[in-house]
């Protein structure tokens, strides 16, 4: 759907984006991930037209974005800003408005629009007047949210979303994001530089240093088979944390000992995280967990003990 | 002239035809220039804030523009836009320029980077990001810089009375030479309030909200335009054949055009004009008429000639240095110093030096050592230096020149220093800073020193009979009493008023005298 092909950018000497090429399916969430400075900006940017690659094409449907006039290119893909860049002068509804207004909707649809897309963000309609500045952090960011979805373009573009968020409120943020339906359907090109939110939104991340692609891949491909020491570093800090949540159950599932009896409601799915299952015995206490794998139709039952080593297996296979 | 117990509200009252008109008048020039700033500053500073590159060299000539004096510039334009409304109006309009380029430019680029980018990102084309996004935020800055030009043109609507153009400028200049506090309070007072007032409507409307500001964007340029219409609701003067440009000392003196309407009947179209631009106005055929000093070198210069005063309404008045007694005493050869040039400068003497200093730009000093030389007076600056003489003038070439000559006699002759200040406006400011110890002496005339600030009643002025030596010792002596303040002998040369024409025009209707005047003007 998007093809970047060698794309290079600089700024005087500095090479910003360096030689980048990377193919983006449709309905894919790919995230660029590398350390501040590294030029994810600089190749986001490019994609929507706000900066021109000093060599390289891009295309998307197959049709090079220097074929179009750069203003039909930006209205029919969303761009949220690392900094909202919300108008401060129109009240949260103008704001959502926007791209629907330069696009000659009628304003009955764009009202309906807007109602329907501060439902889905969760903020109730009494923000509809607000001006920015009355409104929190995350707040903005999900009006930010709601201005790039507003004229339902099936591209959407965002350059650290949740990077300006405190903790407690970017995880709920985050969790809403996943669940958003009208995502699921859009090709997403998002931008970070915080290595959990790249494994826990992405279905394909892009690593990038100094302009250029270290490795492209699914999470799993970043940490089990990665391209280089470079990806391996990247990741190193919060390996182990970054594994849980990449690992599912059934990947382990010739090293979990079999369990008896029938399945009780509690049994969790073979598809869940380690994360969410180590989740249960840290949070809940558990002695012992169900897990049950529908296809298969296996029940296996293990202790914290259990699941551990069953993952030191799975490691040392991978590895091996 | 006003008695001393009539309150500033009786003459207030009494002058309130002419106060309105000149009300208006000033709105209007405010407005004019305003409007018209504003649609050449706006686009030039949304330019600038475009093209950086621009931004120096746009910035740095509107900057020049705003350091030319204003008398200068609008002395420069004569040439070209003749006197009235069209040179006071660029004259306005040039110094109304920077601050509005300069705040649309800095309006513009100070909005924040973050929203420009987000406009541009969605989709936002350029007219749409400059109308949508740039100028609404902007305008709170852009409206501080109309702020600022619009006090600065109410300040400098006032000097729109040196070339004719009207405004509360009438009363104050007219007030500083005639020394008439009353005349400039009612000049300054609507002049202080119009800035007040306009200053602090604009400063509510930058404080509205964006929204509110949208729909006065509609109403303001229209509210503009009916203020600037405001100077053409007054219709003053009458018409005539002739145009006179008389100053605004000249407009209020009973020896001035009060004598003229009153013993001549004189009737002609008059507008009210500064002294230093006058002679050239009358040259460069804007004006017809002019009230002139008899000694002016600019009438050699620019081929005038006197009509004369067949009706005797200009008494001629004697030159003579004024010093603060303090002063005589304090610097006991003074009195003898500056009496050397006592009867030395007859009339024609005056002119011809006038005219060396106005109109062959020699400078006043080479001229008053040619002179002293001349007369066998000069004397080399002794270098022993016991105290420092500070001697006034007033602000045309004349006191230049008598400045100079009275500063070389002080230095060649005694042992004292000569701080000079020259330049001291009118009558009013020169004779304040003397009473005030600010200075120890300036040339003076009788008619002056009479008419302008002693203003004896009517009666008192009748029995002097416009005698010159009659005159003298009046002032003298009632200078002594009043202000502790010596007259000195007479200088020789007598300056008084005098109406003006071209030699050209004045040759071709035939007229030699004011009355010749007043009967071509009354001729159908
Ligand atoms: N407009 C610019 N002018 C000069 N240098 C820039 C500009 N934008 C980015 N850079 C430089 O290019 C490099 C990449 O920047 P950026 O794409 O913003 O990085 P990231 O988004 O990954 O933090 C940085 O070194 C940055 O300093
Ligand atoms: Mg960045």
């Amino acid at each position: 759907m998007i093809k970047i092909q060698e794309v290079s950018k600089s700024f005087g000497d500095r090479k910003a984006v360096d030689q980048l090429s990377l193919e983006i399916r449709a309905e894919e969430n790919l995230i660029l991930l590398g350390a501040s400075g590294c030029g994810k900006t600089t190749m986001l940017k490019m994609i929507n037209r706000l900066l021109t690659p000093d060599t390289g094409q891009i295309f998307i449907n197959n049709k090079n974005i220097w074929d179009q006039s750069a203003v039909d290119l930006r209205r029919n893909m969303g761009y949220v800003l690392q900094n909202t860049g919300l108008f401060p002068h129109y009240s949260v509804a103008q704001n959502i408005a926007i791209v629907p207004h330069l696009l000659k909707w009628d304003k009955k649809r764009i009202e309906k629009r807007i109602d329907e897309l501060l439902e889905k963000l969760h903020l109730s309609t009494r923000y509809r007047s607000m001006y920015p500045h009355e409104l929190s952090g995350g707040q903005q960011q999900r009006v930010g949210l709601a201005r790039a979805l507003a004229a339902e373009p099936s591209i959407l573009l965002m350059d650290e979303p949740f990077g300006a968020l405190d903790n407690v409120t970017r995880a709920k943020i985050q969790e809403e994001f996943i669940a958003l339906d009208e995502l699921k359907r859009k090709t997403i090109i998002m931008v970070t530089h915080d290595v959990q939110e790249a494994f826990e939104l992405g279905d394909q991340i892009c690593l990038m240093d100094k302009g250029k692609v270290v490795q492209t891949g699914a999470p799993e491909d970043l940490l089990f088979r990665p391209s280089s020491p470079l990806v391996t570093d990247f990741l190193n800090e919060q390996r182990l944390q970054l594994e849980f949540k990449v690992i599912q159950l059934q990947a382990l599932w010739k090293w979990l000992p079999p369990g008896s009896g029938p399945a009780t409601t509690a049994a969790l799915p073979s598809k869940t995280t380690l994360w969410r299952a180590l989740a249960y015995f840290k949070y809940r206490g558990a002695e012992a967990l169900q897990i049950l794998d529908r296809e298969r139709n296996e029940l296996k039952a293990v202790q914290f003990e259990q699941l551990m080593a069953a993952f030191y297996q799975y490691k040392k296979n991978i590895v091996a | 002239m006003n008695e001393p117990q009539q309150t500033l509200w009786n003459y207030m009252s009494q002058q309130a035809d002419k106060l309105l008109i000149q009300t208006l008048q000033h709105i209007g020039l405010t407005f004019i220039s305003l409007s018209i700033a504003t649609l050449v500053g706006l686009p030039l500073g949304i330019l600038i804030a475009r093209k950086e590159s621009l931004s120096g060299p746009v910035l740095g000539v509107a900057g020049i523009l705003q350091t030319i004096p204003s008398i200068a510039l609008l002395g420069f334009m004569i040439p070209l836009l003749g006197i009235g409304i069209k040179p006071a109006i660029v004259a306005l309009f040039l110094y109304a320029l920077l601050p509005i380029i300069r705040n649309t430019y800095t309006g513009i680029t100070g909005v924040d980077a973050h929203v420009k980018e987000a406009a541009v990102a969605v989709g936002l084309n350029r007219w749409q990001l400059l109308l949508q996004v740039e100028l609404p935020l902007a305008m709170p800055v852009i409206l501080a810089g109309i702020r600022t030009a619009t006090v600065i043109n109410v300040g400098v609507a006032t000097l729109a009375s040196y070339i004719a153009a009207g405004g509360l400028g009438e009363f104050i200049f007219g007030g500083i030479s005639l020394n008439n506090t009353h005349m400039i309070l009612t000049g300054a007072i609507p002049a202080a309030l119009l800035a007040l007032l306009f200053d602090f409507s604009l400063s509510r409307l930058q404080k509205l909200s964006v929204k509110k500001l949208r729909k006065i964007a509609v109403t303001a340029p229209l509210l503009f335009a009916l203020l600037s219409l405001l100077y053409f609701v007054p219709n003053t003067a009458y018409g005539s054949k002739l145009t006179a440009g008389f100053t605004p000392e000249f407009m209020g003196r009973q020896d001035g055009n009060i004598g003229l309407e009153k013993i001549y009947g004189l009737k002609i179209h008059t507008v009210v004009i500064n002294d230093a631009v006058m002679y050239k106005a009358a040259y460069e055929k804007q004006l017809d008429v002019i009230s002139g000093y008899s000694t002016d070198g600019r009438l050699k210069a620019y081929n005038l000639v006197i009509l004369k005063d067949d009706k005797g309404v200009f008494p001629p008045y004697y030159a003579a240095p004024i010093v603060r007694n303090e002063s005589l005493i304090k610097f006991p050869d003074l009195e003898k110093t500056l009496n050397l040039l006592a009867g030395k400068i007859d009339d024609s003497v005056m002119t011809e030096l006038n005219y060396q200093v106005d109109y062959l730009h020699r400078s006043p000093d080479k001229v008053a050592e040619a002179f002293l030389k001349s007369q066998g007076l000069w004397k080399e600056d002794r270098s022993k230096k016991t105290g420092v003489v500070r001697l006034g003038s007033k602000i045309f070439g004349e006191q230049y020149i008598l400045a100079s000559i009275y500063s070389q006699l002080i230095r060649g002759y005694t042992n004292y220093e000569v701080a000079t200040k020259t330049g001291l406006g009118g009558t009013k400011i020169c004779f304040d800073a003397l009473v005030n110890d600010q200075i120890d002496f300036y040339p003076e005339y009788t008619g002056t020193g009479l008419l302008a600030i002693l203003q004896p009643s009517r009666g008192t002025i009748d029995s002097l009979g416009g005698d010159k030596d009659k005159t003298f010792a009046y002032v003298k002596n009632a200078f002594k009493k009043s202000y502790g303040i010596t007259w000195l002998d007479p200088i020789g040369f007598n300056n008084t008023y005098a109406l003006m024409m071209r030699q050209a025009q004045a040759n071709a209707l035939a007229i030699k005298t004011i009355s010749d005047l007043k009967q071509y003007l009354e001729r159908k």
